[in-house]
């Protein structure tokens, strides 16, 4: 047991020190998600009412979240360096826990900056909003490691895993923009946690079948 | 070590490899050849345990934390630095004294003064002796190496030779166009034939 | 496992299928009784059991997928696929007699506060991003097996997207538009026959599919060991 979370630390290691000198991922993550904030202001004519602007943050929040999600495996595919992980003995299921771990971690660095962003332009920001995000992330990461592994393997990768996110992104926006609108955002935090809960261990189970060729 | 009794692979519709037999015992040194497209390094990965055979059978006796593979790419880090990139493979490996040994692995090959560079900095046949640092790490008991002169310096190809030589307990497997590197260390030789 | 013993199967219940089907909707429009409150309800013997079809192929689809990934038999991943074949279609039948459902009951090609509609919607995006996913990667089992973990995803979707959509409810608008038809028990028992031909239908097309595809794949064994 604590081979394997000596394992998961020293990979989640690996992939925060990885974007922290590439500086790859997270600027841009923080440069889309104000850049459609503002679009979106553009985008809708009227004055923009409580229940749009929550809209609105949702997908921005899922668009760039995509953008990370699609950036993750790239180091790895590039040259192949996931093979050394694979070659290694530890589980494989630790490398997606790392990833997933990582993910939340450049997804909560983005919302750090979206956040104050939608409250300056748009809306107050609640408690319950954050709480939202917080439990989207952690579902965001866990399934988008997963499918990113499946798309690595195919043509068109950066057109696939989107595609193959939406579907399932889906209960997470009715999570998200309830948690942020609804009179009693309790359930649809719980419902988030539910969503949790199942797909991340779906996704912990699976990924080794997906990720080796 | 190594037992093959008809293994191929398949991808898609491409064929790799076929019909392949091999024993190699161990502390054996198997010398594979053939020209580019013969499945050379499909064997490798496949003895490494990366792939699964499409047909056949194959037993390798060692398990992945005792084989060493030094593939066509260095499978390093290219924002880490070549410590940083021991220190992972050496915790993934389990591998023990891991200061030591890393320190020890560096400075044999010429690398200890580079240790604290990005990997991206480093010349090309740095990066493959880094290669060579991550696959003994662990001391395996069963190395591959995939064509492991073409990148290599002078230098490097000194350390490799003498790496070669030293264990006659190490089953290794080593896929070259150029044989004659090898000189008459190989028990074994397997020519492979674009299938 | 020669394709001709599967092709009679298939031919089999091709015809079982046809019998059920034809007695289900005799049944259906002549002896069950109108409904009231609901002027197109005949809809409904169509509709319901095509789309109850269609998530038995996808339970079918997933539960071959969890063969696959246990035994590591290749063999499932076709019966997977197919199976997952049959539920896009059935699936996009369900689409289709739903809204033509929801025309003739309340005039519109399309209405989010139909439950069973929006979920079919969802799903059939899902299985349709199956269908690219296994067009995009090279065959093999590392195919093989991303889709039938993709599979299983589907499954587990089915329920949470059900809640999403009823927790959606809550907060887009309130509910509008309904249907409350009375059922009686004549309109059950022609209900369950037409369900027993679909069901059996698909099973037909399940087969038929099947057997063609491996034939496909013997053949290009074959090409193979010639080439």
């Amino acid at each position: 047991m604590t081979a394997y979370l000596s394992d998961v630390v020293a990979l989640t290691r690996k992939d925060l020190l990885v974007e922290l000198r590439s500086r790859d991922t997270v600027p841009a993550m923080l440069l889309f998600v104000v850049g459609g904030l503002v679009v979106f202001h553009f985008a809708l004519v009227e004055d923009v009412s409580r229940l749009a602007s929550a809209g609105m943050l949702w997908i921005a929040l899922l668009f760039t979240a995509l953008l990370a999600l699609v950036r993750s495996f790239v180091a790895e595919r590039e040259e192949a360096v996931i093979d050394g992980l694979l070659l290694a003995p530890c589980d494989r299921s630790a490398i997606w826990l790392a990833k997933t771990l990582s993910v939340v971690a450049f997804l909560a660095l983005a919302e750090l900056v979206a956040l104050p962003a939608f409250a300056l332009f748009y809306e107050p920001v609640t408690w319950e909003l954050v709480a939202g995000v917080a439990l989207a992330n952690i579902g965001i990461a866990a399934v988008g490691t997963l499918l990113g592994a499946m798309a690595a393997a195919a043509r068109a990768r950066e057109l696939l895993l989107p595609l193959l996110f939406m579907p399932l992104a889906i209960p997470l926006i009715v999570g998200g923009v309830g948690a942020t609108l609804a009179e009693d955002p309790a359930r649809y935090l719980g419902f988030l946690a539910l969503y949790d809960l199942i797909f991340a261990i779906l996704s912990w189970a699976s990924f080794e079948y997906v990720v080796t060729e | 070590m190594i037992r093959a009794r008809g293994v191929g692979r398949r991808f898609g519709e491409k064929r790799v490899l076929a019909g392949v037999d091999l024993d190699v015992g161990a502390g054996a040194l198997l010398l594979v050849t053939g020209p580019n497209g013969a499945g050379k390094t499909t064997l490798l990965r496949l003895i490494a345990g990366l792939i699964v055979p499409t047909s056949g059978e194959l037993e390798v006796a060692a398990g992945r934390a005792r084989i060493g593979f030094l593939a066509h790419e260095p499978l390093v880090y290219r924002e880490l630095t070549p410590l940083e990139n021991l220190e992972l493979y050496g915790r993934l490996y389990r591998v023990r004294e891991r200061r030591e040994r890393i320190g020890m692995l560096l400075e044999r090959f010429g690398l200890w003064d580079a240790r604290h560079e990005q990997t991206s900095a480093l010349s090309r046949g740095m990066l493959q002796r880094l290669a060579l640092c991550r696959t003994l790490l662990h001391d395996p008991e069963l190395l591959l190496f995939d064509e492991p002169f073409t990148a290599l310096d002078a230098a490097g190809s000194e350390l490799l030779l003498d790496e070669l030589a030293a264990d006659a307990a190490r089953t290794i497997v080593v896929a070259s166009h150029q044989p004659e590197r090898l000189g008459d260390r190989p028990t074994s030789r397997l020519a492979l034939a674009p299938a | 496992m020669s394709t001709s013993l599967r092709n009679n199967g298939a031919a089999f219940l091709s015809l079982l299928a046809a019998a059920l089907l034809v007695a289900g909707f005799t049944l259906a429009f002549f002896w069950a009784p109108e409904a009231e409150g609901d002027p197109a309800f005949r809809i409904f013997y169509l509709h319901v059991p095509v789309a109850l079809t269609a998530y038995a192929a996808f339970g079918w689809g997933g539960w071959k997928a969890l063969r696959l990934l246990w035994t590591r038999d290749e063999r499932y991943d076709l019966e997977s696929y197919v199976a997952i074949h049959m539920g896009v279609i059935f699936g996009l039948l369900a689409l289709v007699t739903g809204s033509v459902w929801a025309r003739y009951t309340w005039g519109v090609w399309w209405t989010w506060d139909e439950r069973q509609l929006v979920l079919f919607l969802v799903l059939f995006l899902f299985y349709s991003a199956y269908f690219m996913l296994r067009f995009s990667t090279p065959a093999g089992p590392r195919r093989a097996r991303t889709s039938a973990v993709y599979a299983l995803f589907g499954v587990a979707l089915i329920p949470v997207s059900f809640l999403a959509i009823r927790l959606a409810e809550r907060y887009i608008h309130p509910v509008v538009l309904t249907r409350d038809p009375k059922i009686e028990s004549e309109m059950l028992v022609s209900f369950f026959v037409c369900l027993a031909g679909m069901l059996v239908l698909a099973g037909a097309l399940y087969l038929a599919e099947l057997a063609g595809k491996r034939a496909d794949a013997r053949l290009r064994e074959l090409r193979e060991l010639l080439a």
